[in-house]
């Protein structure tokens, strides 16, 4: 059918932008909570917040920017016809994003053992700053590590579709607008690193 | 399609089946027009259990004491017509309805800009409704909350709260989804000519519509999400216990859900100034200004959440600035109204069934938004707050409004798909008893309120008695009118007679192609090269 062979780059990114900024108010409404709880318990947000690995956070912010220039990287190459450095720079995004989950579930860990997590005992008797700043810690980052998850299965998705040559030099739309998710889940966390692990 | 079958007349979309059999022929298939019918019939069954629920809350109230059930089953019952009603009948309504069957053809396209999202968007519609149905009766009970599912009341009660708000999450994102959808067809895929200006009235609804939809969901999304937090995960965010605020609960609700009950209006906003020009056959009065408002209407109606929490507690300034913005939105609403009636002024008026349906909108809108206005002003919202002045006022807009507009838009657009014409004296009989039955059942909510019946209770004081008599007697009168408009257009459906492509002398393109249109709406793209709205 020739409607459904119909072909709109510039409409297919516009709804991808579109979906980005969803995903922007989505994370918003958490900054706002983030917002208001901090300007009601300032100094317990700064002592929780000194509680955080710092090099931990830092080294998963390299990370993900790396991670960001990797998939940047390989939409280029797929406009030079460079099928194979697509690839391998596809994969290299996808196993940057795996090392980020790895290392955050470490510091997930690490926060559990200790007995700092939602709903826990040690948590509760500590005060409301506390309370506060640790939910929204691991909800934040939580859903943030789930869009990690979803940009991996995306990006593999696309790995494959380059693979079998669905996605080629002259229609790497799909590419393009994984490459822009992923930016999106990195300009997240670049919000979040600051917000939980610096400002104290 | 061959080159040889393009010359005959093509087939209708409801014959042109894709090579699919049964019921696979509309859940495989992207076309719009399906889609469009597939949400109709999904949300007509909704809303049918949702009658049966609200029409049960009536017979409760028809004397006082405990008539049929008791309170729980009473808490139960309002919350879960409340949800139905909002997330799965009135929010995706129109613009999932009429919006899908008609945006491309209005605009001269073949289809939305993304077909397979928008049969994604219809099964993610589908799951959340069952994932919000299946809280009825599943674990400990159905939910007991209200539809807002204020905090902290909401992760404190033991009933089956998680799948109604999961439910209601995953309806947000079908809601999303279709908005992104219609925003990006609009863009990019307007036929040559058919420039912004010359675009017709229900198009540009659907496209503010989509603004609020895409800007105004997210919010409420991310609120229902920490609302599970809170249940699985005993976070805190909203508990006073741990240090959490339950008015910011009600913020983030409202900055989604006030918006919501624009994306329910502006849409049937628009399927009015559809059918009143075809029957004054008359160009719309002020074509500019309709546009206006209604971008205005869905910019204002973003900044006006705290109207809801008047008695929530906020400082003094709020208060009146959220009030001050609240009549803000009465200006572009009332310039439609005005609108609507210089169209019809010197026009040659066919009072036919659209029409009828398109006035008497015009008559309960104007009830419901004068009666928003008193409790948009702090004083009187004082005294009114939760009452069943709030019940009335509501059932005014929302299903006086987005209701009547729909079955109006039903009976303006039903000929375009399906190629038949339904009885109009029946239509006609329907019509006139939904419209007394209306005005009976909601009507008498107003007294009640001012004299003081606070509403969601299942008992009342004895001197309340005579009212709500009234009131529950409308309410069988009123579904009584609706089964009978149920029954002649399922009947006129299968059965009706065949109709013309433009039964109603309509300008709008739709009525250029065939009723039934073929299966992608135009031989060949058209060209636009006239302001829409143009009678002989």
């Amino acid at each position: 059918m020739s409607a459904h062979a119909h072909r709109d780059d510039i409409g297919s990114k516009l709804g991808m932008w579109l979906f980005i900024f969803t995903e922007l108010l989505l994370f918003g409404g958490l900054f706002i909570t983030y917002a208001v709880y901090r300007y009601m318990h300032p100094e317990a947000f700064h002592l929780a917040s000194q509680e955080l690995d710092v090099p931990i956070g830092t080294i998963n912010t390299i990370i993900l920017l790396i991670s960001s220039a990797t998939i940047a990287m390989s939409i280029t190459a797929i406009q030079q016809h460079k099928k194979k450095l697509t690839l391998v720079l596809i994969a290299a995004t996808i196993l940057l994003a795996a090392v980020f989950l790895v290392n955050k579930y470490f510091e997930w860990g690490a926060k559990i053992e200790h007995g700092i997590f939602p709903g826990s005992a040690y948590l509760d008797q500590l005060g409301y700053g506390d309370v506060l700043f640790f939910g929204l810690y691991f909800f934040m980052t939580g859903l943030h590590a789930f869009h990690i998850v979803i940009g991996m299965v995306l990006l593999g998705f696309i790995f494959y579709y380059v693979k079998t040559d669905r996605l080629k030099p002259d229609n790497f739309q799909l590419l393009e607008n994984g490459g822009l998710y992923w930016h999106l889940v990195d300009l997240i966390w670049i919000f979040l690193f600051p917000l939980f692990y610096l400002i104290a | 399609m061959s080159e040889k079958k393009q010359h005959d007349t093509p087939k209708s979309y409801l014959e042109e089946t894709g090579g699919r059999k049964g019921i696979f022929k509309w859940i495989l298939s992207t076309d719009h027009k399906r889609i469009g019918l597939l949400y109709l019939y999904s949300i007509m069954g909704w809303f049918f259990i949702g009658v049966t629920l609200g029409l049960l809350m009536k017979l409760e109230l028809i004397a006082p004491g405990k008539t049929m059930m008791g309170a729980q089953a009473y808490n139960a019952t309002f919350t879960v017509h409340g949800v139905i009603m909002i997330f799965l009948i009135v929010v995706p309504g129109l613009p999932a309805v009429f919006g899908n069957f008609l945006l491309p053809i209005q605009i001269g396209a073949k289809d939305v800009a993304f077909p397979k999202l928008n049969l994604l968007s219809w099964y993610i519609y589908v799951a959340g409704s069952i994932l919000v149905v299946s809280s009825l009766f599943a674990g400990g009970g159905a939910p007991d909350t209200g539809w807002t599912f204020y905090a902290p009341y909401s992760f404190k009660t033991g009933t089956n709260m998680l799948p109604a708000v999961l439910g209601a999450f995953v309806l947000g994102f079908s809601s999303i989804l279709t908005g992104l959808n219609f925003l990006v067809t609009i863009h990019r895929l307007r036929a040559p000519g058919m420039s912004w200006l010359k675009m017709p009235i229900f198009p540009w609804t659907l496209y503010g519509t989509a603004w609020i939809q895409l800007l105004a969901t997210p919010i409420v999304g991310i609120t229902l999400l920490m609302v599970i937090g809170e249940r699985v995960f005993n976070i805190g965010f909203f508990d006073p216990a741990k240090g959490g605020d339950p008015i910011l609960y009600q913020h983030l609700f409202w900055i989604y859900s006030h918006p919501a009950v624009y994306i329910m209006i502006l849409p049937a906003m628009g399927a009015i100034s559809e059918i009143i020009p075809t029957f004054a056959r008359k160009t719309i009065y002020g074509y500019r200004a309709m546009i206006i408002s209604t971008m205005a209407i869905a910019f204002v109606g973003y900044f006006v959440w705290g109207h809801h929490m008047f008695t929530s507690g906020m400082s003094g300034t709020a208060l009146f600035t959220f009030s001050i913005l609240t009549f803000l939105v009465a200006i572009p609403s009332a310039i439609k109204v005005f609108n609507w009636v210089s169209t019809m002024y010197q026009g040659s008026i066919s009072t036919d069934v659209p029409f009828l349906w398109a006035a008497s909108f015009i008559f309960v809108f104007m009830i419901g938004g004068f009666s928003g206005l008193v409790l948009g002003a702090l004083a009187t919202n004082v005294h009114l707050h939760d009452t069943a002045f709030v019940v009335a006022h509501f059932h005014f807009i929302v299903f006086g409004g987005t209701g009547f507009a729909f079955f109006g838009a039903l009976h303006y657009w039903f000929p375009k798909m399906y190629g038949r014409m339904y009885d109009k004296s029946w239509a006609k009989t329907g019509w006139l008893i939904f419209f007394i039955g209306f005005v009976t059942l909601y009507g008498p909510m107003f007294y009640l309120g001012i004299t003081g019946m606070p509403r969601r209770y299942f008992d009342y004081l004895p001197n309340y008695h005579g009212p709500n008599i009234i009131s529950s007697l409308g309410a069988l009168v009123m579904v009584a009118g609706f089964a009978i408009i149920a029954i002649n257009l399922i009947k006129s459906a299968r059965s009706g007679k065949k109709t013309t492509a433009n039964p109603w002398g309509g300008t709008t393109l739709e009525w250029h192609v065939p009723s039934p249109p073929p299966l992608e709406n135009f031989d060949e793209i058209p060209t636009i090269d006239k302001a829409t709205y143009k009678f002989d």
